[in-house]
């Protein structure tokens, strides 16, 4: 894992300082709200329904133990005791008090983190594959890179009021696990000759306009890549829109002059700010590198699993994925219990976890845009005892990837812009499905809701998507077919007129009966979608 | 309070700044000011004449003038780059990293505070227009040029 140096940790010191100097100016007064607001939306504070709510930080979704169990202690002590991982491996606090905003972040900085450009109109986290580092797949850890971008983007200059935020994910696979092609930039690390560079994809996004993105580049060599990008995002801040919010990220920039036009502006600039200096040396990428390098993984370790507990065995076929060392294994825990709140942890559940990455997983875990936590390295041997404590603290689930397995945002119950609730919805979904008998005769079906049309939950590229809105002082509930996240990313289509809350689950209900019975073999529901089209759908849902 | 900064060396140009098209229409002016939605590269032909260039922020959010004036930089423009506008005391330090050398705000800013907001960050990540070494050059002391 990346480690501050006193450089890095100047910076987010210097940071909090500044914050907290802010946050007196508007406690005593000195500044109105008005004033205040860009300020502390540049560092993840916002103003919701009930509370602040405090974005934090995870850069390409990678922690330490001791970085998680510091995110616990502060959801015990400042928030209602609850912490939620966000679609882009962050995590918020729901409950927080504008007054202790800078000492959290204070305790935050102890531990290599900050809640740094997790809002406003500016370049914010950057996400990565959570297998990255693991998989056997991949071309490079993509994380050394995403680092690299961390820190580039980190207060930049000329990039800190965009038209619109900037959504960045690097990835190394031909499996895509990060939804990389729906990033305003989207890079995969590719080999060529010998030499790792980087595909890029420019234009994706959902939101209330949504796209994929396009390729805009075949090849960025590593020593070119900060240039690349600096083109990149000032072709956008100079000619992205500014005359309307809706219409403000590089998607819409994209798709209105075309994809051929962006390309040449940008490469007309990349040719003048390659000559700049602006790229650090190889040797920089190459320090951030040794962080990344493989752990002291053992050798000669027994590849058995001890099956005899069924309920161990369900869930070792769920959520245990391959990882390339021999004896090793990839733990998905799932943040989706049937009753919970998609993506919530309570302090002690993210303790339980600082724990077992320490114990079992050389010490480090991972955050997944679909709400789930990883635990990275952990030896086939360690597997039944993991589970059991998962077991006992609630963390068992066995649905990744399942009907159940929801992604969904906070919606109206915590949200100033959302139209509809989520949450209750993601429960009613899970109960009706809750057999796992049921779960898993529909195999892999990613469900997907949003409480408005910014699209948080990324209904769009749900295999099932649900997106609630406000009809005449009703929450509604549209439905949608057919969208993906992976490697084969696609947007879902809108079923029809929408449904209260227990018809779009009587809804989708329906769907899944005519998936089960129309499937061919090996099909997934989205196969199945893609081979019929929308029409037999729809004739069972509305016929 | 201070309504004009500038960290230049001598007078401020007193000269009153005209559009760009005015500018680039006529050839004895040597101030022009630029909005958000005009090309600075219109200027690059008329750069040794110019001794003033001012950049409007009508709104401190608009950050199309922080890119005018690094390309205006980046093009060997040396004269007084000055930004007006509503510009707040916590831009100022990006505003100075990317080539402005004098301010003239809306609205005075408090001497104390703009000290405070130059001085806050001893270290940057990337390389700029004001000639501070970012962290990756520091750390590759051997790596980089002079």
């Amino acid at each position: 894992m990346y480690r501050y140096d006193s450089y890095d940790q100047s910076i987010v010191d210097a940071r909090v300082e500044e914050f907290r100097d802010q946050v007196q100016r508007r406690l005593t007064g000195a500044l109105t709200e008005d004033q205040f607001k860009p300020l502390r939306l540049m560092n993840g504070l916002y103003l919701q329904l009930h509370a602040y709510m405090l974005r934090v930080a995870i850069p390409y979704g990678t922690l330490s133990g001791k970085q998680m169990r510091k995110l616990g202690e502060i959801a015990a002590k400042y928030d209602k005791g609850y912490g939620h991982f966000t679609t882009r491996q962050n995590l918020q606090y729901n409950w927080i008090k504008l007054a202790d905003a800078p000492d959290i972040l204070a305790e935050l900085a102890t531990v290599e983190m900050h809640a740094i450009q997790t809002s406003g109109n500016c370049i914010r986290n950057i996400s990565s594959d959570q297998y990255a580092g693991v998989s056997a797949d991949e071309v490079a850890d993509p994380r050394p890179w995403a680092e690299l971008l961390r820190q580039w983007s980190s207060f930049h200059p000329e990039f800190t009021y965009l038209p619109r935020k900037f959504k960045i994910c690097v990835i190394a696979s031909d499996d895509d696990r990060a939804a990389m092609k729906l990033h305003d930039i989207g890079l995969k690390l590719v080999e060529r000759d010998g030499v790792i560079g980087a595909e890029v994809y420019a234009g994706g996004g959902m939101g209330r306009t949504p796209m994929v993105a396009p390729q805009i580049r075949d090849f960025v060599a590593e020593d070119e890549i900060i240039s690349y990008l600096e083109a990149c995002l000032r072709v956008y801040n100079r000619y992205g829109r500014r005359d309307n919010k809706y219409k403000a990220r590089i998607k819409i920039l994209v798709h209105e002059i075309g994809v051929e036009d962006y390309k040449r502006q940008v490469e007309e600039e990349f040719a003048h700010m390659k000559q700049l200096g602006l790229n650090p040396p190889t040797e920089e990428l190459d320090r951030i590198r040794a962080f990344f390098a493989n752990p002291a993984y053992e050798t000669g370790l027994s590849e058995d699993i001890d099956r005899a507990d069924p309920a161990f065995a369900l869930w070792v076929d769920r959520q245990v994925a391959a990882h390339k060392a021999p004896g090793y294994a990839i733990v998905n825990i799932s943040l989706k219990p049937l009753t919970g709140i998609p993506g919530d942890a309570s302090a002690e559940q993210i303790d339980l976890v600082a724990t077992l990455a320490e114990q079992y997983s050389l010490d480090e875990l991972r955050v997944t845009h679909a709400q789930n936590l990883v635990l990275p390295h952990v030896k086939k041997a360690d597997l039944y005892a993991i589970w059991q404590k998962l077991e006992e603290a609630g963390l068992a689930e066995a649905n990744l990837d399942l009907i159940t397995d929801i992604i969904a945002c906070p919606g109206l119950d915590y949200c100033a812009l959302a139209n509809a609730r989520s949450i209750p919805l993601a429960q009613k979904i899970a109960q009706r499905f809750a057999a796992a008998e049921r779960q898993a005769e529909l195999g892999e079906l990613k469900l997907k809701i949003s409480g408005c049309i910014n699209a948080c939950g990324h209904h769009h590229a749900g295999h099932i998507g649900i997106l609630g809105v406000d009809r005449k002082g009703v929450e509604n509930f549209q439905l949608s077919l057919g969208g993906s996240g992976a490697e084969d990313t696609s947007l879902g289509q809108i079923t029809g007129p929408g449904f209260s809350e227990d018809g779009v689950v009587d809804a989708i209900e329906k769907v899944t009966y005519l998936y089960l019975a129309q499937r061919e073999s090996g099909e997934r529901f989205l196969d199945t979608y893609r081979r019929l089209g929308m029409k037999p759908f729809k004739e069972a849902i509305y016929g | 309070m201070v309504e004009f900064l500038s960290f230049r060396d001598g007078e401020a140009a007193q000269e009153p700044s005209v559009t760009v098209e005015a500018f680039t229409g006529q050839t004895n002016a040597t101030a022009v000011r630029v909005e958000p939605g005009e090309d600075a590269r219109e200027l690059l032909p008329y750069l040794d004449r110019l001794s003033l260039v001012e950049v409007n922020f009508p709104a401190y959010g608009d950050g199309r003038g922080y890119s005018a004036a690094r390309i205006l930089r980046e093009s060997g423009y040396q004269g007084e780059l000055r930004a007006v506008g509503d510009v707040l005391v916590d831009q100022i330090n990006a505003m100075r990293r990317c080539g402005f050398d004098s301010f003239h705000p809306a609205k005075p800013l408090d001497d104390a505070a703009v000290e405070r907001a130059l001085t806050r960050y001893d270290d940057v990540y990337q390389k700029a227009i004001d000639g501070r070494s970012p962290v990756w050059a520091k750390r590759h002391p051997e790596k980089i040029d002079g």
